[in-house]
């Protein structure tokens, strides 16, 4: 049987009716076709999915559509505004924190999460901070550059 | 991977919970779902219907009063670990829980669902058999309250009945001398613990008066480590003390119960455990007066 579900994304309001067994990630890439949110493992282990669900990430390969119900999510869609790339976009860019760009979207949500906690976090703290993330290419280091300029550029500033 | 599927219902109260439990023999309780789905996914469960009780706000929240913790079993994580109150009156339970998974894990994971699932690797039962903590429980038959002993069964088996739901975990507030810490051999890749030793210890003037010390990771429930807490009782809380206690930490572990993988044999585990035993009573007797 199916269950309606009402989801704000990135600020667009989405009624759909899904199946109760639909994770999270399947109805934000497979049926809103936004793409951006990526499924690495599919166990939880990897943060490619990850998406801010209310405020605060989440894997949202473990966690079911009808849960999300009433929330809202941001994505990595929907960090970018009208006036270009968002900060720690930006900041990936810049200091090279991607190579493939597959655990890209996860990395930006978390690194969001992280910087929300901490605005000023030293390289340890960010490579806590991501520990659930994983990254197959860059070895990490210029993720952790990335994170520490995004928040060197956030200081004081909106996020 | 697809779960197999089941019906979905959203209580909005426990005792709304209650009666879908009860009219749905077959059903699981869903809380974080941060084990429940994977184990779903995986189909080594088949439930015919999932009861998501993530929206009761009355299972949510710390709250102390007059010396005692109680904290709703939907409490995540995340909100264990940032509570300023827990980290002044029961450190190893705040700093235990920063320990677990990732940040978004943690976003996501109820202490209700952690003790529920009694994972041998999980982190949470050691720290709350260490502290006294008791389980508060409804179902059909009314409210029951059992201490950490009797609710921990085994291998990812509790005292909870199928038909019963978790409401509240309440532990006594750490008082005048005593402190607790908890130390975690993390497994690198998945971060659960090879070894989670939990200790609290009470002291005056520096010589301990009681000490309570569970083990986690390497049994598949929780160990208390009868003989160190005996080592440490009435002696000066010195390195050479805790030391000397922590290699009493096999006495308390049955070969025949010990974990082994592929990652951390039995042998292996027995053999360091007692360097992270000795870890959590250094923090914990640092912590105390
Ligand atoms: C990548 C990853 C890493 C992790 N690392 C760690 C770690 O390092 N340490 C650690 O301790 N844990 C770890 N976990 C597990 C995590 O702590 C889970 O959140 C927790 O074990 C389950 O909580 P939940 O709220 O998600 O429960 P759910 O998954 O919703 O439920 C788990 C089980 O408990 C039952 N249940 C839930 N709530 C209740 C209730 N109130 N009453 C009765 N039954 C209930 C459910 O029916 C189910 O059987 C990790 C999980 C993941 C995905
Ligand atoms: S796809 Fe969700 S954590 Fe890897
Ligand atoms: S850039 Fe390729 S996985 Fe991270």
């Amino acid at each position: 049987m199916k269950i309606p579900i009402s989801v704000q994304i990135n600020g667009r309001q989405y009624d759909r009716e899904v199946e109760p067994r639909l994770l999270l990630v399947h109805f934000i890439r497979d049926t809103l076709r936004l793409t951006g949110t990526k499924v690495g493992c599919d166990t939880s282990q990897c943060g490619s999915c990850t998406v801010l669900l209310d405020g605060v990430s989440a894997k949202s390969c473990t966690c079911l559509a009808v849960q999300a119900d009433g929330a809202s999510i941001t994505t990595i869609e929907g960090l970018a505004g009208t006036d270009g790339l968002h900060q720690i976009q930006e900041s990936f860019w810049n200091k090279h924190g991607l190579q493939c760009g597959f655990c890209t979207p996860g990395m930006i949500m978390a690194s969001q999460e992280l910087l929300r906690c901490n605005s000023d976090p030293s390289d340890e703290e960010i490579r806590h901070g991501l520990e659930g993330n994983l990254c197959r290419c860059t070895g990490y280091q210029n993720i952790v550059r990335a994170v520490r300029d995004a928040a060197g550029s956030m200081e004081g500033g909106s996020q | 991977m697809y779960a197999p599927e089941f019906q979905y219902y959203r209580a909005a109260s426990v005792a709304e919970a209650a009666e879908l439990l009860s009219k749905n023999p077959d059903a699981k309780i869903l809380a974080g779902g941060h084990s429940l789905i994977p184990v779903l996914k995986l189909r080594l469960a088949a439930p015919s219907a999932l009861i998501d009780i993530g929206r009761i706000e009355v299972l949510r929240g710390i709250e102390c009063s007059s010396g005692t913790i109680r904290i709703g079993a939907l409490t995540t994580h995340a909100e264990l670990a940032a509570s300023a109150e827990l980290r002044a009156r029961a450190q190893a339970l705040a700093e235990a829980a920063g320990m677990i998974g990732d940040p978004a894990v943690r976003n996501r994971g109820t202490i209700g669902g952690n003790v529920a699932h009694a994972d041998p690797a999980s982190d949470l039962p050691q720290v709350l058999s260490c502290l006294g903590a008791e389980f508060l429980i409804t179902g059909p038959q009314g409210e029951r309250r059992l201490g950490a002993s009797e609710f921990f069964e085994g291998l990812m088996s509790t005292a909870l009945g199928e038909d019963e739901i978790l409401t509240a975990i309440e532990l006594p507030e750490a008082g005048a001398g005593e402190g607790s810490a908890y130390a975690k051999f993390a497994h690198p890749a998945s971060r659960y613990a090879v070894i989670g030793a939990a200790a609290k210890v009470a002291a005056n003037n520096g010589t301990c008066t009681a000490a309570s010390v569970v083990l986690g990771g390497l049994c598949p429930a929780p160990v208390r480590a009868e003989a160190v807490e005996r080592a440490l009782v009435g002696r000066s809380l010195t390195d050479e003390a805790i030391g000397s206690a922590s290699r009493a930490t096999a006495e308390s572990l049955d070969d025949d119960e010990v974990l082994g993988d592929v990652y951390a044999s039995a042998g292996y585990r027995k053999a360091v455990a007692p360097v992270w035993v000795r870890r959590a009573v250094t923090a914990a007797a640092s912590r105390s007066g």
